[in-house]
C-alpha cells in the first residue's frame, strides 16, 4: 500500500484504480449454514457470480478481498469470524447473507446464537433473506461494487467506511453512491 | 452391483494393484513426537464448521477426535416457545439439505397425538416431496464429495440438477431450501396446474443424466484409488454407534424405516435400497448415487397414484396436542431421524427431543480415521455423509 493510504488520488486515476478494484473481488466464503448452499447455487452456473468478477477461490483470508458470512453465527464460532476477518487485508469488504448473520434470524431468541455478525465485524452490505436467493447475492455484489467505484481508498484505509447497505430497505442502488 | 463384484481389496494408501511394504532403516527406534492437528472450525472439507482434531505419527492418523457445537442453536429449547404451526418453520433448518423431510417428520408426530387422519393425496404428495428431497439433498453430497477430492466439474453437474429440482419444488411450495409445506393434518396448499407434468419431464431428464455422474466419478479411476478400501466400516461397529442411513447401507445392511416400518404410504409401493459390501468409501458414495436411482422410482409410481381429494384437514384456530408422548421415526435422506415429542396438553411441545442422523453417523469418525493416511482422512471426512447443523441441532 504505501502511498494509497496517505494521498487522494487524482479523480480519473481513481476511477480507473476502484473500477479495477470491483471487477476482481477475490472472495473468501464463510459457509456457516443453510445460506452457503444458496451461495455455492449463486456460484455455480446458473446464477454464476464470477461474472460479475466475484472469484471464489480464494486460498484463504489472507488473500481474499471479500468475506461473505453466510449462516448463522453461533456464540462458540465467533472468534474464529473475528480472527479470520482480521486475517485478511485492507482494503476488505463484508457482505452478511442471510438473516442469521444480518441479526439472528429465526434464532432470534436462542441462547447460543450470536444476534448478527456486525457485533463482531463492520458490515458492509446486509442481504437478507431466509435462505435469501441466489439472485438476492448478485445483487448484494453490485451494491457493493457501487460502493467500492465510488469510496475513497485513503477513507476507507483510515477506517472511515460508509454506512452499510441493507437491500431491499435502502434507496434505490443507483442513487446509493452519487450521494458520496 | 456390477461394479461391486469385480472390486478389489487395497490396502488404504496404496495405488490399486499395487501392494504397500514398508522397510523400516536402522534400530526401529527413531524418536517422533505425536502432533496434534486441528481441522476446522472452518475448513472446506468439513463443509460447514465441524472440527476435528488428529493426533499424528508421521503421516498416519493415531487418534481421531470430533469436536462439535459450533453450530448448536439450541433447536430442543426453542422449539419448546414456537407453537405446533411454527416448528416446522424452525426444524427443516436442522438439516437444512432435507428440509421436507424434516417437517414431514414433525407433521407425522402431532399428527399421531392428534389421531388425525390425513387426506390420501396429502399423504401422496408429502411422499413425492420428501423423494424430490431426497434426491436434492443427494446431489448436493456427490458433488461436494468430488470436490473434496479435487474434482470442481460435479459440483457444477449437480447443481444443474439440483436447479431444476429447486425450481419445480418451488413452483408448489414457494421455497427453494425451507419449504413449509407440511402442515397438521396435510398440506399448505395443493399442487399447481402442471406440477406432475413437470415433475415427470424431470424426473425423465435426471434419470437420462444420471450415467454421467457414474462415468465422470464412480468410473474415475483416481476415484477408485482415493476411495476403494478408504476407511472401512464393520456392520458390527455401525451397528452398535447407530449408524443409518447410505452410510449403514454401505456395510450390507439394508435397513430403512421406509421398507421395515412404512409411514405414509411407502407400504403401497415397491422401495428398493441399494447396498453395498465393504462398507469402505466407495461403497457409501456407491449407495449414495444408486440411492437416486431408487427415489427416481418411487416418483414414478407415485405419479400413477395420486387421487384427487383434499389436501388438507380442517383444523381448530390453535393447534394443542393432547397430554402425553409419542415418537416417530422417518427416513431422512442421510439417515433415520426421529422426533420424540411430549405434550402437556398446552400450545407448545412440553419437550421435542431429536435423534438426528448425523450425529449418528459421525460418531463413526473415529474409528474409520485411526491408523488411515492424513491425505485419507479427507476422504473418509467427506464420505462420512453428515450436515453439520444437524450434528449440532
Amino acid at each position: 500500500m504505501g502511498l494509497m493510504d496517505q494521498v487522494e488520488l487524482p479523480q480519473p486515476v481513481k476511477y480507473v484504480f476502484n473500477w479495477g478494484r470491483k471487477y476482481s473481488l477475490w472472495c473468501f466464503n464463510f459457509g456457516l449454514a443453510c445460506c452457503a448452499i444458496e451461495f455455492i447455487a449463486a456460484s455455480t452456473s446458473r446464477h454464476d457470480f464470477i461474472r460479475h468478477g466475484v472469484i471464489p477461490f480464494a486460498h484463504g483470508p489472507r488473500q481474499a478481498d471479500l468475506l461473505v458470512v453466510s449462516g448463522t453465527l453461533t456464540d462458540k464460532m465467533a472468534p474464529a469470524v473475528k480472527r479470520l476477518y482480521e486475517e485478511m487485508a485492507e482494503p476488505k469488504y463484508v457482505i452478511s447473507f442471510g438473516s442469521c448473520a444480518n441479526c439472528g434470524g429465526p434464532y432470534w431468541d436462542s441462547y447460543s446464537v450470536t444476534k448478527g455478525v456486525d457485533q463482531i465485524i463492520p458490515v458492509d452490505v446486509y442481504v437478507p433473506g431466509c435462505p435469501p436467493r441466489p439472485e438476492a447475492l448478485l445483487d448484494g455484489i453490485i451494491a457493493l461494487q457501487h460502493r467500492i467505484q465510488n469510496e475513497s481508498l485513503k477513507d476507507r484505509i483510515a477506517g472511515r467506511r460508509l454506512d452499510p447497505v441493507t437491500l431491499g430497505a435502502d434507496a434505490p442502488l443507483a442513487l446509493e453512491g452519487s450521494s458520496s | 452391483m456390477s461394479e461391486l463384484e469385480t472390486k478389489e481389496r487395497i490396502q488404504p494408501g496404496s495405488a490399486p494393484g499395487e501392494d504397500v511394504a514398508f522397510e523400516i532403516i536402522g534400530d526401529g527406534d527413531f524418536p517422533t513426537t505425536d502432533m496434534s492437528l486441528s481441522i476446522g472450525p472452518a475448513h472446506p472439507a468439513t463443509h460447514g464448521v465441524f472440527r476435528i482434531v488428529l493426533e499424528m505419527d508421521g503421516e498416519r492418523v493415531k487418534r481421531a477426535t470430533p469436536v462439535i457445537g459450533y453450530m448448536h442453536r439450541g433447536f430442543e429449547k426453542l422449539a419448546e416457545y414456537r407453537d405446533y404451526r411454527q416448528i416446522k418453520a424452525l426444524v427443516n433448518r436442522h438439516d437444512w439439505l432435507s428440509g421436507f423431510s424434516n417437517e414431514l417428520g414433525v407433521a407425522l408426530a402431532v399428527e399421531t397425538m392428534l389421531e388425525m387422519e390425513v387426506p390420501d393425496r396429502a399423504q401422496w404428495i408429502r411422499m413425492l416431496m420428501a423423494e424430490w428431497n431426497r434426491i436434492l439433498n443427494h446431489l448436493m453430497f456427490i458433488g461436494s464429495y468430488a470436490l473434496e477430492l479435487g474434482a470442481i466439474t460435479p459440483m457444477f453437474y449437480a447443481f444443474r440438477e439440483r436447479d431444476d429440482i429447486q425450481a419445480l419444488m418451488e413452483s408448489a411450495t414457494g421455497g427453494r431450501l425451507h419449504f413449509t409445506y407440511n402442515q397438521v393434518g396435510g398440506l399448505k396448499i395443493d399442487l399447481p396446474k402442471g406440477f406432475l407434468q413437470e415433475s415427470r419431464r424431470i424426473s425423465t431428464q435426471v434419470r437420462e443424466r444420471l450415467p454421467d455422474y457414474d462415468d465422470l466419478v464412480l468410473g474415475n479411476e483416481i476415484f477408485h484409488g482415493r476411495t476403494k478400501g478408504v476407511g472401512p466400516l464393520s456392520t458390527d461397529v455401525a451397528l452398535s454407534i447407530g449408524v443409518t442411513g447410505p452410510t449403514l447401507h454401505a456395510t450390507g445392511v439394508p435397513e430403512d424405516s421406509r421398507v421395515t416400518e412404512p409411514y405414509l404410504k411407502y407400504g403401497e409401493i415397491d422401495v428398493k435400497v441399494p447396498v453395498g459390501e465393504n462398507g469402505d468409501a466407495f461403497d457409501r458414495f456407491y449407495c449414495l448415487l444408486r440411492r437416486i436411482d431408487a427415489s427416481l422410482d418411487i416418483i414414478d409410481q407415485v405419479h400413477d397414484h395420486i387421487p384427487a381429494g383434499p389436501v388438507n384437514s380442517k383444523l381448530p384456530k390453535m393447534v394443542k396436542a393432547p397430554e402425553g408422548a409419542t415418537y416417530v421415526r422417518t427416513e431422512n435422506p442421510l439417515g433415520q431421524l426421529g422426533y420424540w415429542l411430549e405434550s402437556d396438553g398446552g400450545r407448545t411441545p412440553w419437550r421435542l427431543k431429536m435423534r438426528t442422523p448425523s450425529f449418528s453417523n459421525v460418531q463413526a469418525i473415529p474409528h474409520l480415521m485411526e491408523g488411515a493416511l492424513l491425505p485419507d482422512a479427507i476422504s473418509i471426512l467427506g464420505s462420512v455423509f453428515f450436515v453439520v447443523g444437524d450434528i449440532d441441532r
